[in-house]
């Protein structure tokens, strides 16, 4: 019997304003405990949310970027409701989210199904996406007085917005591309700063799992997924125990489960029959959150980038029919903003090399940011830099083995960063002059007797032994190309 | 001299200072210790703020009108010097760090802080026996109550300690006091004044308003207090809420008519539903009597109808406990106010700090609104109940189609005894039927003395306006009050 895996992600998206979402204090990461919680965020007496016009704007945002530009998923009138309960970090004893109305619902996020270039096109659907408020924080540790927590409200009125997606991945892989699709598209359209490890995009997964053609089993959130590693291990942990609680003729309980990294698994942390009554109602402080179809129309022209929204997706599109790349490159380049402004640099500065540029970017660049572990920002060596090396392999001044020394000069900062200057200074110029090539070539040829006969004899392979040495003879600047050419020439005459 | 107009012009006139006005307040205060109506005084304060007024007056300062004038707020409203308790051992010692905007603005139109008034607690309350620190006592009967939430506030002025006092009124909490104190006090449209630093009780009705001795006193402080506030998302910005409630009311009384036709017309709409069972006979005669007055001087009277009056009170007690069961929720004993000695754990923390910290009727109004909340009830109750609300709100537009105002009583019955109705919860929240609806509707309604009961208590005349009506039912109340004097008798009996 084969199992089919029914996945559902929930995310909190950490709103890049500056301020809180019903108070003006700031969202700063980091700064010492509660030093960034205004009356508001303290709830004192008297105290009352004022909505934050930018959450808002993020919010149409979003709904724009999930649904093509169109506008009809964006709510003209939201509400938004309290969330009752207590808790030591949440100061009001409630939270204020959106329940009935929501900001937006429906849109869309297209994910890649498989690896490489026999990568596929999967469109997940979402459910809703809403604005709510973030709570506090409890800290239990490394307090002066043992045995007391703290509280720290600085996060407390953090802007958020919940995107809820349909139950339609099928795998941890899927689930774990999606997120990295949405955590693209939120960074990319600049309303999160996608920063995982300081809580600014927050993954959830509802997982279930049914034999195929059977009625949707009954799922388990799993919490705490805080980077994707986690969340695909995570999963296939909890995959693993449905399953196998149920073919040993158990059932699933509905339950909220802790995914904990340490230990590689998931432990319940609430059922369904604990759920709390939130008793959630309009919240009285705040209007209904009204949005003009003008205010929708000065974001939607903000996020036009050649007469489309400007989003991931669009991009990909962009390189894939006007600069004939692969979907598998176009993919790669938008997996941020950071890699397709700095592919349309080097694309500039190449002299129009999307192929090579793309592959420079995707290849040694991307691995040597990998080895390093550094973001694209960081990178020492920036697209226009790159897309200028690119232009000497393109013009024959560098063999790609060549310009791949030159990149590592580059990235160790000689010359600026500036690949004609280390050519320049390295002597690193490929021999293009066929005299100078031809006399290499005779010289190989005299000294190779025994592979220029077994190449006469048929045996087109030992071609191989007289590029190399030719290569060699001419320490690796000599155009391999040309090698080729006129060893060949040489000996069919 | 019992006036805001009286006060300011001994100001005016340089026959007293600020700082008198504000000591011979203080010192009445503390001689009417036995009202309990204030709950904080504190003189260094008071008289810092008289001299910032009195340094005003030297500096040739003309145009403000309440400048130096003694004013005293319910301890509804935060405040950064005094304590501000809301009546409840809650926040028995709590200080705020800010002003509210209604104390913000009041102080900046000079008026000099008295103290803080003692109210129901978190303003749930129709008799002010509900405050953690004791009943307040009506000047007119020391053995009776003097209305509430705002029971301070209203005994502060009948009495004649302050000119004037804040108050909010909820369900009728500006409008009830006046009645049983014989003041005059307004509630105005929900959003004319803001609601930030006025302690939630039900966030949807509450709305902050002056009470003084006349009409002319209300428009003046009421004018001070309202306005825009972009901290309060329910404040109103609207084009008709821009217009100076002082300036047109100034200029609706400027015209002099002749006193025959001193309200030609006015159409005033009586409801038959204010004149059934459970009126008193004696309010029920004083209000037809200045009903009769209106007319006598050129008003014509309609017979209107309010056909959902008496859903207002199960629409109003599921509404505002839902709302407040929520806004009180903040009282854990973490950040600030009451927090219990003995704990086993957080959970244990917050409930023994809530259990201890609040009075019976805060307790009884949170598990009522809690239940009507809850997953299952909702529907039944609290959705339903925002239905009858907007009916109520409908019947009152229906009604101003035939009418200009709306009048009748304000309460049933005038001031009962301290403790006659406190075990009896809901015979409490009867007394309201008159005023619930006009906050339902979050309409103007305001509260006008018009005579006296066979045992010498005051009665209140409502008047109800349409929305941002205020200056047209001040206006109507001051000619009134211009052929009338139940505003100017005191409890101690000289005019």
């Amino acid at each position: 019997m084969t199992w089919e895996i029914v996945i559902g992600i929930e995310t909190h998206v950490q709103l890049a304003t500056r301020s809180k979402i019903f108070s003006n204090a700031s969202t700063a990461f980091g700064a010492p405990p509660n030093t960034q919680a205004s009356v508001v965020d303290l709830a004192l007496p008297g105290t009352l949310p004022v909505m934050n016009k930018q959450a808002v704007e993020f919010a149409i945002k979003f709904g724009l970027a999930v649904n093509d530009g169109q506008t009809h998923n964006i709510a003209r009138r939201s509400i938004f409701a309290r969330k009752n309960y207590f808790y030591p970090d949440l100061p009001k004893g409630y939270q204020i989210s959106q329940f009935e109305l929501p900001v937006v619902t429906g849109g869309f996020v297209d994910i890649q199904v498989g690896e490489g270039e026999k990568a596929t096109t999967k469109r997940i659907n979402l459910t809703r996406a809403h604005l709510e408020e973030d709570a506090g924080k409890s800290l239990h540790e490394g307090l002066e007085t043992p045995g007391v927590s703290g509280i720290d409200l600085n996060r407390a009125g953090t802007p958020l917005l919940e995107i809820v997606s349909e139950p339609e991945m099928r795998s941890a892989a899927e689930a774990v591309a999606y997120a990295k699709a949405l955590h693209g598209l939120v960074t990319w359209i600049g309303i999160c700063d996608g920063n995982m490890q300081e809580g600014s995009f927050r993954c959830d997964a509802n997982v279930s799992v049914r034999r195929i053609g059977e009625p949707l089993g009954t799922r388990c959130e799993i919490k705490n997924l805080n980077s994707f590693r986690f969340m695909e291990r995570a999963i296939n942990y909890e995959v693993r125990r449905q399953i196998e609680l149920i073919e040993d003729g158990g059932k699933v309980i509905q339950q909220t489960r802790l995914y904990d990294a340490d230990r590689d698994e998931t432990r319940a942390m609430r059922s369904k029959e604990d759920a709390m009554d939130y008793r959630y109602f309009p919240d009285p402080d705040l209007l209904p959150l009204a949005i003009s179809d003008r205010q929708i129309e000065t974001t939607r022209l903000s996020m036009l980038r050649g007469g489309v929204i400007d989003v991931p997706g669009s991009t990909r599109q962009q390189l894939i029919n006007a600069y004939e790349l692969s979907a598998y490159d176009a993919q790669l380049l938008t997996q941020s903003r950071a890699f397709a402004t700095c592919f349309f640099a080097a694309f500039s500065s190449s002299g129009e090399q999307a192929k090579l540029c793309a592959n420079w970017i995707n290849g040694e660049l991307a691995s040597q940011l990998n080895r390093e572990c550094i973001e694209l920002v960081d990178s020492p060596v920036n697209g226009d830099e790159l897309g200028r090396l690119v232009k000497r392999i393109a013009d024959g001044t560098l063999s790609s083995k060549m310009a791949k020394q030159v990149f590592g000069y580059m990235w160790a900062g000689e010359h600026g960063g500036d690949a004609d200057a280390i050519i320049e200074a390295r002597g690193l110029k490929q021999v293009t002059d066929s005299g100078a090539i031809e006399k290499v070539i005779d010289d190989v040829l005299a000294k190779n007797e025994k592979s220029v006969a077994e190449f006469k004899s048929g045996k087109d392979k030992a071609i191989q032994a007289l590029i190399g040495q030719a290569m060699k003879a001419s320490q690796g600047k000599a155009n391999p190309g040309q090698v080729n050419e006129l060893l060949r020439k040489k000996l069919a005459e | 001299m019992r006036t805001i107009t009286d006060f300011s012009h001994a100001l005016a006139a340089k026959q007293a200072s600020a700082v008198e006005l504000a000591t011979d307040a203080l010192a009445k205060a503390t001689a009417a210790k036995g009202l309990n109506a204030f709950l904080h005084v504190d003189a260094d304060l008071t008289l810092a703020e008289a001299r910032a007024a009195d340094k005003q007056f030297a500096a040739g300062v003309t145009n403000k009108p309440l400048l130096g004038v003694p004013i005293a707020h319910k301890d509804i409203f935060v405040t950064c010097g005094w304590r501000s308790t809301a009546g409840s051992m809650m926040l028995a010692n709590y200080v705020s760090p800010f002003d509210a905007t209604v104390v913000e603005r009041l102080r900046a139109a000079g008026m000099v802080c008295v103290g803080k008034l003692n109210c129901d607690e978190f303003a749930m309350g129709s008799s002010n026996e509900n405050s953690a620190f004791g009943a307040v006592q009506n000047p007119w009967d020391t053995s009776r109550i003097p209305g509430g939430s705002s029971g301070g506030s209203a005994a502060a002025i009948s009495a004649g300690i302050v000119p004037a006092s804040t108050g909010s009124d909820t369900g009728g909490s500006l409008r009830q006091p006046a009645a049983m104190t014989g003041i005059t006090a307004i509630k105005p449209t929900y959003g004319r004044v803001s609601r930030y630093g006025m302690i939630a009780f039900a966030s949807s009705l509450d709305q902050g308003g002056p009470m003084a001795h006349t009409a002319e006193d209300c428009a003046l402080v009421l004018d001070a207090m309202a306005g825009f506030d972009e901290r309060d998302s329910t404040s109103l910005d609207s084009e008709k809420a821009k217009v100076s409630i002082w300036r047109a009311f100034s200029g609706q009384i400027a015209s002099k008519r002749p006193s025959n036709v001193e309200f030609a017309g006015l159409r005033i709409g009586v409801p038959k539903e204010f004149f059934a069972e459970g009126l008193s006979a004696d309010v029920g005669a004083r209000v037809t009597e200045a009903i009769e007055t209106f007319k006598k001087h050129g008003a014509t009277v309609v017979d209107i109808s309010l056909p959902r009056t008496a859903l207002s009170i199960p629409a109003y007690y599921v509404i505002a406990p839902a709302e407040a069961s929520s806004n009180l929720s903040r009282f854990d004993g973490i950040r600030f106010g009451h927090r219990a000695a003995q704990y086993a754990d957080v959970n244990d923390m917050i409930a023994k700090s809530r259990a201890e910290g609040f009075g019976r009727e805060v307790k009884r109004r949170i598990l009522t609104g809690a239940y009507v909340l809850s997953h299952g009830y909702y529907d039944a109750y609290y959705l339903q109940a925002q239905r009858v609300r907007r009916l109520i709100a409908q019947d009152f537009q229906t009604a101003f189609k035939s009418c200009d105002l709306i009048m009748g009583p304000v309460a049933p019955t005038t001031a009962w005894k301290i403790g006659e109705k406190s075990s009896d919860p809901v015979a409490m929240y009867l007394e309201d039927i008159f005023t619930l609806g006009v906050s339902l509707a979050g309409l103007p309604g305001m509260s006008v003395p018009c005579g006296f009961d066979h045992q010498r208590l005051p009665v209140g005349l409502q008047i109800i306006g349409n929305y941002f009506e205020e200056s047209a039912m001040l206006a109507a109340a001051h000619r009134y009050q211009q052929l009338t004097d139940w505003h100017l008798q005191s409890p101690g009996g000289h005019k």
